[in-house]
């Protein structure tokens, strides 16, 4: 198996129980006690309402393709392997989270309904991904 | 205190871009020729100048920037400082020189851009939160984003790729007339953009700024000093600043940007109405950018931008010039200095030095500066007393 070449998260004290569940299969988010909100990338502070009382809790995994792009020609030589689908999607909890469709490019669309996969780009690293619903 | 015709600008100096950098070339040396070649167009002297604003070049950073850039060119500023506000830098430094100027703290502001383009993979600094949550996905580089943007605004409006490449088409018709474009050789058609590579969907390569090398310089000073100047001043009218996000993931919508609080507030200041404005310099590093920024500028409705653009010509001829210098689509983007380059146009047609792409009779124009993916934002109205 060739080895992973493409950029890593580094989790901090922050964000490591969202890497950790996601390394379970499972998608949870930050809310916020002062203002409710869900909140994605994970902070220390709740960015609507500064409020430190932060949670995490379980989400659907259920959203939709915001918008979307086929980067055919990369900017780093990590990804210019093949094309990939990049994307932004809406969780229905809120937050938008920055990630690939795991689709040909041909099918998706604006708007399409999407739900969480988990890929296992090595043993310790676990990216946050979507598929068609 | 508005900052309404307080100071002036009154000399530019600029590259034409190089599509590679030439050997032995750094930031410093191009910065000391944009110094002398802004002082001899402004014809000031080296000691009148005594603010001093940069961006920082890529290709050469460093901390305590602008004292050492100060050292090297034996400037002894009263004022100094980096701004770094992406591709809205330029347009950003032009504000701050008027409010110093305003505020009694310098009487001739210097407004410094410079890079060189690195051939290779990009290794633009970013902060940590955009490399744990958006380099592992590939969300690295400004075209996948502009791309997403064009998608959405595609989905909502309807707007079409000729509508986006016509911006591409009329830019180039003014290029050819550019000598400091470097890329004006020839003109475009609509089926030239839109059969040229794809480089993220929905965007082609014509579609995309090309990285060069250069830099240019613009001297803002005080109504006193504007007086002796050997140009005629152009006057900052109105200035707004606005941003809300970094990352475009987090923005609250890909399809109405930051733009329509920093223009409403420039024009607002200048008391003027979009229908009297002469020529538009929007930043331009995608044919989107334009689309957005005219849109978000107040100058047709949100939605319309592509049915806008097809109805009028955009060349320095036309009923509605914009990006008169060809935009950094046709001119070249030399790291900041491409966001420069729309501001120098602005003064130089004011100035009425546009030469075979001269804007008759142009008295006002609006430059928009765009950082990021349609991050930070700076418009400015500028005008020419007659
Ligand atoms: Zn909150």
């Amino acid at each position: 198996m060739s080895e992973y070449t493409k950029p890593l998260p580094k989790p901090t004290a922050t964000s490591r129980p969202f890497w950790e569940a996601a390394k379970a299969h499972r998608l949870q988010l930050q809310q916020c006690g002062g203002c409710q909100a869900f909140i994605y990338y994970p902070r220390d502070r709740c960015p609507h309402c500064l409020s430190d009382e932060l949670q995490w809790k379980p989400v659907s995994g259920r959203g939709r393709v915001y918008s979307y792009t086929v980067v055919r020609r990369a900017a780093t030589r990590s990804f210019a392997d093949k094309p990939y689908v990049l994307a932004i999607v809406e969780l229905e909890e809120g937050p938008r989270m920055t990630t690939n469709i795991e689709a040909p490019p041909e099918m998706v669309k604006v708007g399409m309904p999407v739900t969480v996969c988990f890929d296992d780009v090595t043993p310790e690293h676990t990216l946050v991904k979507f598929k068609p619903a | 205190m508005s900052l309404k015709g307080k100071a002036a600008a009154i000399g530019i100096a600029e590259f034409k871009p190089w599509k590679e950098a030439p050997p032995g070339v750094t930031p410093l040396k191009l910065m000391a020729q944009l110094t002398a070649d802004v002082l001899n167009d402004a014809g000031l002297d080296k000691r009148d100048l005594d603010g001093l604003l940069v961006g920082m070049p890529f290709a050469d950073p460093g901390m305590i920037y602008p004292a050492s850039l100060a050292e090297v060119l034996g400037l002894n500023p009263r004022m100094l400082n980096v701004v770094d506000i992406g591709g809205a830098s330029a347009a950003g430094m032009i504000w701050r020189a008027a409010a110093a100027i305003a505020a009694g703290m310098c009487n001739a502001v210097i407004c410094l851009v410079a890079d060189l383009n690195k051939i290779g993979d990009q290794k633009v600094p970013v902060v940590s939160v955009q490399r744990e949550f958006e380099a592992p996905y590939g969300n690295i580089g400004a075209n996948c984003g502009y791309a997403m943007i064009a998608h959405r605004h595609m989905h909502e409006f309807g707007t079409t790729p000729q509508q986006m490449a016509k911006i591409a088409v009329d830019q180039r018709k003014s290029a050819v007339k550019n000598p400091l474009a470097a890329f004006g050789d020839k003109l475009l058609t609509i089926d030239d953009v839109l059969s040229s590579r794809m480089i993220c969907d929905p965007l082609h390569l014509f579609e995309i700024v090309s990285p060069c090398s250069g830099g240019s310089a613009v001297i803002v000073a005080s109504p006193e000093i504007a007086k002796r100047a050997k140009n005629p001043p152009v006057w900052l009218l109105g200035a707004g600043e606005y941003a809300n996000h970094a990352s475009i993931t987090y923005a609250p919508s890909l399809t109405e940007s930051p733009i329509k609080p920093a223009a409403d507030a420039a024009f607002k200041m200048a008391g003027v109405e979009r229908k009297d404005i002469d020529l538009v310099c929007p930043y331009d590093c995608y044919t989107i950018t334009v689309l957005v920024t005219l849109e978000d500028s107040g100058y047709c409705k949100k939605g319309h931008g592509g049915p806008f653009v097809m109805e009028h010509d955009l060349s320095y001829a036309g009923d509605f010039p914009c990006n008169t210098h060809g935009g950094q689509l046709s001119f070249g983007q030399p790291g900041l200095g491409g966001g420069m380059s729309h501001v120098t146009e602005g003064i130089r047609q004011l100035m009425g030095r546009g030469e075979g792409r001269q804007v008759r009779n142009a008295t006002l124009a609006h430059v928009n500066g765009n950082g990021g993916i349609m991050s930070e934002q700076v418009s400015l109205i500028l005008e020419r007393r007659s």
